[in-house]
């Protein structure tokens, strides 16, 4: 058993090689016949690093960490992108402490990036990999796009592969592992003097084993004194979700920004769920610059969620997992930035340094505190709210 | 439906690749016009490092996913 485990993590690797391969000889071919006839050019981004110090505590979950994005022209047409980013986490949230003990553990993900631009293509290949204990994953991805009708309108297109593998802490022989594809296409178009539009699609497929192994379901049990019994989810092997979202952004008569996005997603899961976005960014001064975040999200639960099932193994797939179930969120953020004077940056070299703050009020429909009172099913409704800290420095040069 | 989705992702995606690049289309509003459109308040990337650590927060605590407008690919974690 666990030998064929591990034979499958082995043809996993394997062919997240041989897809590597596809997508590199793919995105080259498409780009020299993109570039072919093409005149005006592009450019690529500034050159940029930034450190950030990220925190977010809520629901009895602490994760904090830092991050480093470095982003350098090789030349004037390839530029690479490096990033790592550390979660130092520690649990006690209500699942774990209603079925688990409280615990601790990193994780730790690096990408590495490269993009190409000729003329009026950009085409960019990624690699990322992100390693804690009990979870390995490793994606690549690729993306074109292109400027065209005078550089209105872009397009862009992309794909994405990833294989992780899955193991259980203190469970040696448990080794499961899971695909996931993504194609992605886009169009961003300049309306006005002011106002720029995208529109966005993104179809995402998985594979394999897609539960968490620690999570539970519970159900009815009048056999014992709680009245209620615990059981592993059981979550299908494949999920096959798209999202659409539309943004806009527009420039306002004083000089300030607004933004706007709305996303629509749904899945084989019949989870569907909507997210609206407004935001605003407005300079203070010649070294200030403030953004106000308000944003609303809402979901169904996953056709096999339940809170509590009547009786054990009640049907084929069993889920328990509140990232599942029917809810909804709502945040509320601001952030300032300062453009550091040049006596506090590195010679010729513009700098700002920015602290962000989002926080997120959380609200479930179907998923009870297990651990409040009322007794089993009829407990209160569970919610929480949660600070999200972003401090960062960035040095353009 | 998710299928019929997919196809017009597909679509979409060809036509980039196809002959509208070659098309000559005038443009309405004119590359001089366009100081405000690249003001840098007007980008959704000023802050992509920030963007990123968002869409990861979000990735984990949430179902939807997908055309997030960052590169990523999953929470990564149980």
């Amino acid at each position: 058993m666990v030998v064929t485990k591990f034979m499958n993590i082995q043809r996993l690797n394997t062919r997240f090689a041989s897809v590597l391969k596809t997508v590199v000889i793919f995105s080259l071919a498409i780009n020299i016949g993109l570039t072919a006839s093409l005149s005006q050019a592009a450019v690529l981004g500034a050159e940029r690093v930034d450190v950030l110090y990220h925190s977010y505590e809520g629901g009895g979950m602490k994760i904090d960490g830092p991050a480093i994005l470095l982003r350098k022209k090789v030349t004037e047409s390839v530029a690479v992108t490096a990033y790592y980013y550390l979660d130092t986490i520690s649990s006690a949230s209500v699942d774990v402490l209603s079925t688990a003990s409280a615990y601790t553990e990193e994780r730790n993900e690096g990408q590495l990036g490269i993009e190409y631009l000729h003329d009026k293509t950009i085409m960019s290949f990624n690699l990322r990999q992100s390693d804690e204990d009990d979870y390995f994953a490793q994606s690549l991805s690729a993306n074109v796009s292109q400027d065209m009708f005078g550089d209105l309108t872009n397009l862009s297109m992309g794909f994405s592969y990833g294989d992780n593998e899955i193991r259980r802490n203190g469970d040696e022989s448990f080794e499961e592992a899971s695909e996931q594809y993504r194609l992605r296409a886009g169009i961003n178009q300049i309306l006005t003097r002011n106002l720029t539009a995208s529109l966005s699609f993104e179809a995402v497929a998985d594979d394999g084993y897609l539960n968490n192994p620690y999570r539970t379901v519970r159900y009815i049990d009048n056999s014992i004194p709680s009245g209620v019994g615990y059981q592993s989810e059981i979550y299908p092997e494949t999920r096959n979700s798209f999202a659409t979202k539309l943004s806009a952004s527009y420039y306002l008569p004083y000089r300030a920004a607004l933004f706007f996005h709305y996303r629509y997603f749904s899945d084989s899961w019949e989870i569907k769920s909507n997210d609206v976005e407004l935001g605003y960014r407005h300079p203070i001064g010649d070294s200030f610059e403030l953004e106000l975040k308000l944003r609303y999200y809402q979901q169904s639960e996953a056709n096999f969620y339940s809170d509590l099932f009547p009786y054990k193994n009640a049907q084929n797939y069993l889920a328990r997992d509140k990232e599942l179930s029917d809810f909804d969120n709502m945040t509320i953020g601001i952030g300032i930035t300062y453009s550091l004077p040049s006596s506090l940056s590195y010679g010729s070299s513009r700098s700002e340094a920015s602290l962000q703050w989002d926080y997120i009020d959380f609200n479930y429909n179907n998923f009870r505190d297990p651990m409040a009172e009322g007794g089993v099913g009829n407990e209160s409704l569970y919610g929480f709210s949660a600070n999200v800290i972003r401090a960062f420095y960035s040095l353009y040069f | 439906m998710i299928k019929y989705s997919v196809k017009s992702t597909l679509l979409l995606a060809l036509m980039s690749l196809t002959g509208c690049a070659s098309l000559s289309i005038e443009p309405w509003v004119k590359p001089y016009e366009r100081q405000n459109l690249a003001d840098p308040i007007m980008s959704a990337a000023r802050h992509p490092i920030s963007n990123m650590h968002v869409a990861h927060v979000l990735d984990g605590r949430e179902a939807a996913r997908g055309a997030e407008s960052t590169e990523g690919g999953g929470c990564g974690c149980n």
